[in-house]
């Protein structure tokens, strides 16, 4: 059992949705991310997950590359990113954190080594977006056997015949991307992601949260009430980079939260 | 000799997409399918005689082929070693080797009803070749291009608009080719529907860097018939110059097996292969890893981060290379070479003078180091050159490197 378990257990307890936030790593320094961090569980944010920047993010849209670059330029690396995590956890041991991010600052750092690393510092999940079940004895299953998550991405592209393949070897939950397309662009649209998610449950046990293309309260609250979950990203991402103060932020997570938590 | 355990060195990729430790298909869930259904076509196109016969009849009557393989008298007697011949790939329609692969790809595109064709592009020659294919087959075309490449050269921008094709500027990262590769990434994750992405080099997810290959394969072909019929023999050196390597690998892959035959690839030094990464040599100054769907080698810092490379030519200022090429470096069946903007300059020069040919900054670069080698092998020695395009883009750039201001020229 990791956080990970241990969460959506309690929230199913509780009859509740969970409520995921993606924020970048150092996006615009490392201290503001530690600060807006420490207060997302307390703006009722379920799992956090955390960007490792990567100077190529093909499935990330203009909102997160420029928070990628905003971080590189700030000095963030895979390294500081632990850090951030290993900060995290003095105060708070309940809440899981997933890593979200591309395969290679995680391949030049040394698989065995990032396991040992990521799991001393607290990290509960990972999402590789550039590693399909195809690749998964890169990272997938020595991750497992690390006892990390490894979190799939399944898309409105996974039809029957696939979705076997995506569910294998996937852990935590299931990452329901609501679009083709990346990430920050267009709706989530509760009456499509609705069956969908009806559709990848028969085949699996697993939490499916919903991503992509969630922006609003609102929107939170439909999209929650269809799924397991949901997460937003881009939406908050958005904000750090208008230079919204940390306590800003965090209030308007919060209202995204109360939305989630309605569905 | 222990090489002599493998009975091919043609045989790959994998099932996997895998040549040795490189390549694979490192792509985004969205995609997988897309590539899935892609391999499965390409597999059954390749088989298919009526494949073939449309492309060899295009071939030959819409680009030009085959290429001659000519003797460079001049250049041989310049240099005073080795017999010279360049394969003219430079003389094909539109000027490049870029449209081997197009072709291919584009029929695969249409057979797979298709309507919507984007591609990347870096010095232009693939936005070009791409834009032209589609505007004889009546295909939408939307052509990424680094913004910073869009400014150096700009005749092929205009050429790409001529012919029909919308051209993105990307102002994503530092707005160069892996940047536009990026942005095609996003476009195809978004256009699922509609679109075929028409990758114009030997790197992206499998089956790209096979398939690539396989439509540039015929500049190889050709190259061992006519060396054979001019001189009875094979070559005893191929050279290419090399940015993601499709030129060089359509020349190599037919020789492979030919273990008397030696390869060389050529990459762009930029400033000089050194701790300051003003160049673009994958293999000579970068280590294995992860982008744009294949590892390979890329030019990266100590925490992942892909660099960008500085070359004079935009065509090879990439900071990865095919993964093919990387296992080949690794097998040791070819030797890779990093020549400077400098000696590409010379030798353009030289190429000008001495055979009446405008080559292009790309090929240059293996012409440099033809004529760092030549001198020192004997006259029976056969060197067989791609010479994969012609300069005509290139001539602002030169002007501008040479230090000439282009009023004053006349």
């Amino acid at each position: 059992m990791t956080r990970i378990d241990d969460t959506f257990a309690r929230l199913r307890a509780e009859n509740r949705k969970a409520f995921v936030t993606y924020i970048m790593a150092g996006d615009p320094d490392a201290g503001k991310t530690a600060e807006i961090l420490a207060g997302l569980p307390g703006a009722g944010v379920d799992i956090i997950e955390l960007g490792l920047p990567f100077t190529d993010p093909m499935a990330d849209g203009p909102t997160i590359q420029l928070a990628g670059q905003r971080a590189l330029e700030g000095g963030m690396t895979l390294k500081g990113t632990l850090d951030l995590v290993r900060d995290f956890r003095t105060a708070d041991d309940a809440t899981p954190i997933v890593l979200m991010g591309y395969y290679n600052p995680i391949y030049s750092h040394g698989v065995d080594r990032f396991l040992e690393d990521a799991k001393a510092a607290g990290v509960d999940g990972l999402i590789v977006v550039d590693l399909p079940p195809e690749e998964d004895v890169e990272l997938c299953i020595p991750a497992q056997a690390a006892g990390l998550n490894f979190i799939r991405l399944a898309t409105p592209t996974s039809d029957d015949k696939r979705l076997p393949k995506v569910l294998q070897n996937t852990s935590g939950f299931v990452y329901y991307v609501s679009i083709t397309g990346i990430t920050g662009s267009g709706a989530a649209d509760a009456a499509k992601v609705g069956p969908e998610v009806a559709r990848i449950k028969q085949s699996t046990d697993l939490p499916i949260i919903v991503g992509f293309g969630i922006k609003t309260p609102e929107a939170a609250e439909g999209i929650a009430a269809v799924a397991d979950g949901c997460v937003v990203g881009s939406a908050i991402v958005d904000r750090i980079a208008k230079g919204h103060s940390a306590e800003d932020v965090l209030t308007y997570v919060a209202s995204l939260a109360d939305g989630a938590h309605r569905g | 000799m222990p090489e002599d355990l493998l009975n091919s060195f043609m045989t790959g990729p994998d099932e996997n997409g895998r040549f040795g430790d490189f390549g694979g298909r490192f792509v985004s869930e969205t995609l997988m399918p897309l590539i899935l259904e892609l391999e499965a076509q390409y597999e059954h196109a390749k088989t298919d005689p009526t494949f073939w016969a449309e492309m060899d009849d295009l071939w030959a009557n819409y680009v030009g082929r085959p290429s001659p393989l000519y003797f460079a008298e001049r250049l041989t007697e310049r240099l005073g070693g080795a017999k010279i011949y360049l394969k003219r790939d430079e003389l094909n329609h539109t000027g490049a080797h870029k449209i081997n692969n197009v072709l291919g790809q584009i029929i695969l595109a249409r057979r797979m009803g298709k309507t919507r064709i984007i591609a990347e592009t870096g010095a232009g020659q693939h936005g070009v070749a791409t834009a032209t294919v589609c505007a004889k087959f009546g295909l939408k075309c939307v052509v990424y291009m680094g913004a910073h490449d869009v400014e150096r050269q700009s005749p092929n921008v205009f050429r790409m608009k001529l012919l029909g094709a919308e051209v993105v500027p990307v102002t994503s990262g530092r707005g160069t080719l892996k940047d536009a590769m990026n942005d095609a990434l996003r476009d195809w994750v978004t256009n699922v529907e509609d679109t075929f992405y028409c990758i114009g080099t030997v790197a992206g997810p499998h089956p790209y860097p096979a398939m690539v290959r396989d439509f540039q394969a015929i500049i190889g072909k050709e190259a061992k018939e006519q060396m054979k019929a001019a001189e009875g023999r094979l070559p005893d050196t191929i050279i290419a110059a090399i940015g993601g390597g499709s030129n060089a690998m359509g020349l190599f892959f037919p020789f492979l097996d030919d273990k008397d035959v030696a390869i060389i690839g050529v990459e762009a030094g930029g400033k000089g292969v050194n701790a300051k990464m003003e160049h673009c040599a994958s293999l000579t100054g970068g280590r294995p890893g992860v982008l744009h769907g294949n590892r390979t080698y890329l030019l990266q810092d100590d925490d992942g981060q892909i660099l960008e490379g500085h070359s004079i030519s935009a065509g090879l200022d990439y900071p990865g290379i095919g993964p093919e090429h990387s296992w080949l470096h690794e097998i040791g069946r070819a030797k890779y070479v990093s020549i400077t903007d400098k000696e590409a300059l010379e030798a353009f020069q030289l190429c000008c003078e001495t055979e009446g040919i405008i080559p292009a900054l790309e090929p240059s670069h293996a012409l440099a180091h033809v004529a760092k080698i030549a001198p020192d092998l004997p006259r029976d020695h056969l060197i067989c050159m791609n010479m994969c395009g012609r300069g005509d883009k290139d001539i602002f750039t030169v002007a501008r490197a040479l230090g000439w201001e282009m009023g004053e020229v006349i």
